[in-house]
């Protein structure tokens, strides 16, 4: 028997997403448990938004199954984005009005009092240290500030889960690390998250379990060492060759490591051991302008099932 | 749990959120033009129509700032509404992301659209209140029939922001708004009988001027100034003008929902 506290918040069966007669979402299953930090990891167009959209209660499903909270999102829309926040793709701040004036009306859509409202508001503008840019207009704030804005926000209604539309596309690494760290302490006081990406690396630092999506389906599901595991040898070589020159390196690299893939850049050589895969290359008197030896990652997982990269 | 229905008050808190920042030259729009209006057309015009061959009987023996004055309440109205229903529309959909943020939150779009529409009710008091408050600066035109006076005009006022709110969400861009105010809102004002008594106009143009919502409007004001409008008259030109309210909500729902649920 299953009680409510281990009933998942998020249950998906064969979901779909239609435009017309253009299919978005092609019936994908899964599920998300709370306190579970759960990613959708997939190229331009994948579908991830769409997903993300009926998830937060607004963009009704063309077919399938879905369940928030328990909460059928056709008939209780308002009561499942009472208890979530949302991170949009594309901010959606207003800059007719302040940023701290942006949290506190927010506040008032979930009927939290004014002053509540305010207060909440400085508290959060301060967790995501944005607390000295309360008074400034919206538009002269960096790309990274802003999704912090976003996600402070989100934040206002208390939100039992989270949903994180592709949170630090666009920004540099350093505003990408402060918005993580600020993730995993949300992670760590149980927030639900919920997030998409197409970095591989995003993806394994905040998602314990991530699926990997591709023109509109699931294509691989799990924790992201086990995906690597299961995927993809332990090892890369990545052999750079001047221009235009890999088509004609087949030959050369043939039959070293487990698997090789031709990209336009570069050269991948699946091994469980580089460096030995390297001295073969070597042996066979190959000459490559640069080589280097890394740990399988996500995006090798990718490309092994799709045939794509992630990232263009 | 039963879903809260606040949702039109808070897009209204947003709306007064957002005019506090601007209140200031809303105030010039909303009492120095009609002020300008009044005091060019009434009196300047005024003074040519008075001594005229036909002055007195053409009008009902009011003078012509009498009679032109209170119809600019509900132009006024009119004009501020339709200006409210163009462009910003746009914004919450493309340029501000308000509607996308509002119904993020729990607010369904039909309840933004009766947020919205509360908010141009309250906007359109608020500009027939300017027009009444300059009005009263003159004996001619002083008098307690400018109350109702400011509700008729805010009344036609959205008679015509409700339907325009519907049409401007459902186009793909703004390129055809400009001609809103062309073709559809300056004639409108010019044939409204603000200027002159529409039984002037050809019977063609006559009928065509009582099917619009301003016509109703300008019959209102200036009645209620005046005293002289009668139960009957007064229902049948508010009854005229809900019904364009009513219709335009609706569609406006739809449009809203159907945009905002994709
Ligand atoms: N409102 C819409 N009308 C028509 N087609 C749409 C609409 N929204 C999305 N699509 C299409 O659905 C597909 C999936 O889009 P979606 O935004 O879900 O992808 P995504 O994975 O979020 O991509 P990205 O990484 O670019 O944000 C795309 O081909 C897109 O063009
Ligand atoms: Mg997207």
């Amino acid at each position: 028997m299953t009680t409510a506290s281990d009933a998942p918040l998020i249950l998906a069966r064969q979901l779909r997403k239609s435009f017309d007669d253009f299919e978005a979402v092609k019936g994908i299953d899964f599920e998300v448990r709370k306190g579970e930090s759960f990613g959708f990891l997939g190229p331009n167009g994948a579908g991830k938004s769409s997903t993300m959209r009926m998830i937060g209660a607004v963009s009704p499903i063309s077919g399938g199954e879905l369940s928030l909270f328990g909460l059928d999102p056709e008939v209780d829309g308002k009561q499942i984005r009472a208890r979530l926040g949302v991170v949009p793709q594309d901010n959606q701040l207003d800059e007719l009005l302040s940023v701290q004036d942006n949290l506190i009306i927010y506040g008032r859509y979930f009927d939290i009092p004014y002053k509540i409202a305010r207060e909440r508001s400085l508290e959060l503008l301060d967790f995501v240290q944005l607390k000295d840019r309360a008074r400034s207009k919206i538009e002269p704030l960096s790309g990274g500030m802003k999704r912090r804005v976003t996600i402070a926000r989100s934040l206002i209604n208390n939100p039992e889960m989270l949903l994180l539309d592709e949170p630090t596309t666009g920004l540099d690494p350093q505003a990408r690390h402060v918005l993580w760290d600020r993730l995993y302490r949300l992670k760590q006081d149980g927030v639900t998250l919920v997030l998409t990406t197409h970095y591989m690396d995003e993806a394994e630092q905040l998602c314990d379990r991530l699926v990997i999506m591709d023109q509109g389906t699931i294509v691989a599901e799990g924790a992201p060492a086990d995906l690597i595991r299961t995927h993809s040898p332990r090892e890369v070589l990545e052999l750079r060759y001047p221009a235009g020159t890999n088509a004609d390196r087949t030959q050369e690299v043939d039959g070293i490591g487990a698997r090789q893939e031709i990209l336009p850049d570069r050269i991948l050589i699946y091994a469980d051991d580089g460096e030995a895969a390297l001295s073969e290359v070597h042996r066979r008197g190959s000459q490559p302008e640069s080589a280097l030896v890394r740990r399988s990652s996500l995006e090798d997982v990718f490309l092994r099932l799709t045939g794509r990269t992630l990232v263009d | 749990m039963i879903a809260s229905r606040t949702g039109p008050i808070r897009v209204l808190e947003y709306q007064f959120m957002v005019y506090l920042r601007v209140w200031k030259s809303n105030v010039a729009g909303s009492v120095l033009r009609p002020l300008l209006y009044v005091l060019g057309m009434g009196l300047g015009v005024g003074s040519l129509v008075d001594d005229g061959p036909r002055g007195g009987q053409l009008l009902a023996d009011l003078t012509y700032f009498q009679f032109f004055a209170p119809a600019i309440i509900a132009t006024t109205a009119m004009q501020i509404l339709t200006n409210d229903s163009l462009w910003p529309i746009r914004g919450g959909f493309v340029w501000h992301g308000t509607f996308h943020s509002q119904t993020t939150a729990p607010i369904t779009p039909g309840e933004v659209v009766s947020g919205l529409l509360m908010w141009h009710l309250a906007k359109g008091l608020l500009s027939a209140g300017g027009v009444a408050l300059v009005l009263v600066f003159f004996d001619s035109t002083r008098g307690w029939g400018l109350l109702p006076a400011i509700g008729f005009g805010a009344l036609a006022g959205v008679a015509y922001s409700a339907p325009l709110v519907a049409w401007s969400a459902s186009r793909k861009n703004d390129l055809a708004y400009p001609n809103v105010l062309r073709f559809v809102i300056v004639p409108m004002f010019l044939f409204s009988g603000a200027f002159y008594p529409i039984t002037e106009l050809p019977g063609w143009l006559q009928f065509i001027a009582r099917l619009t919502p301003i016509w109703h409007g300008v019959e209102l004001c200036r009645g209620a100034l005046h005293d002289t409008l009668t139960v009957s008259s007064t229902s049948a030109h508010v009854g005229f003008l809900l019904v364009w309210v009513t219709v335009g909500w609706f569609a406006a729902q739809r449009v809203f929902t159907k945009k905002l649920s994709l």
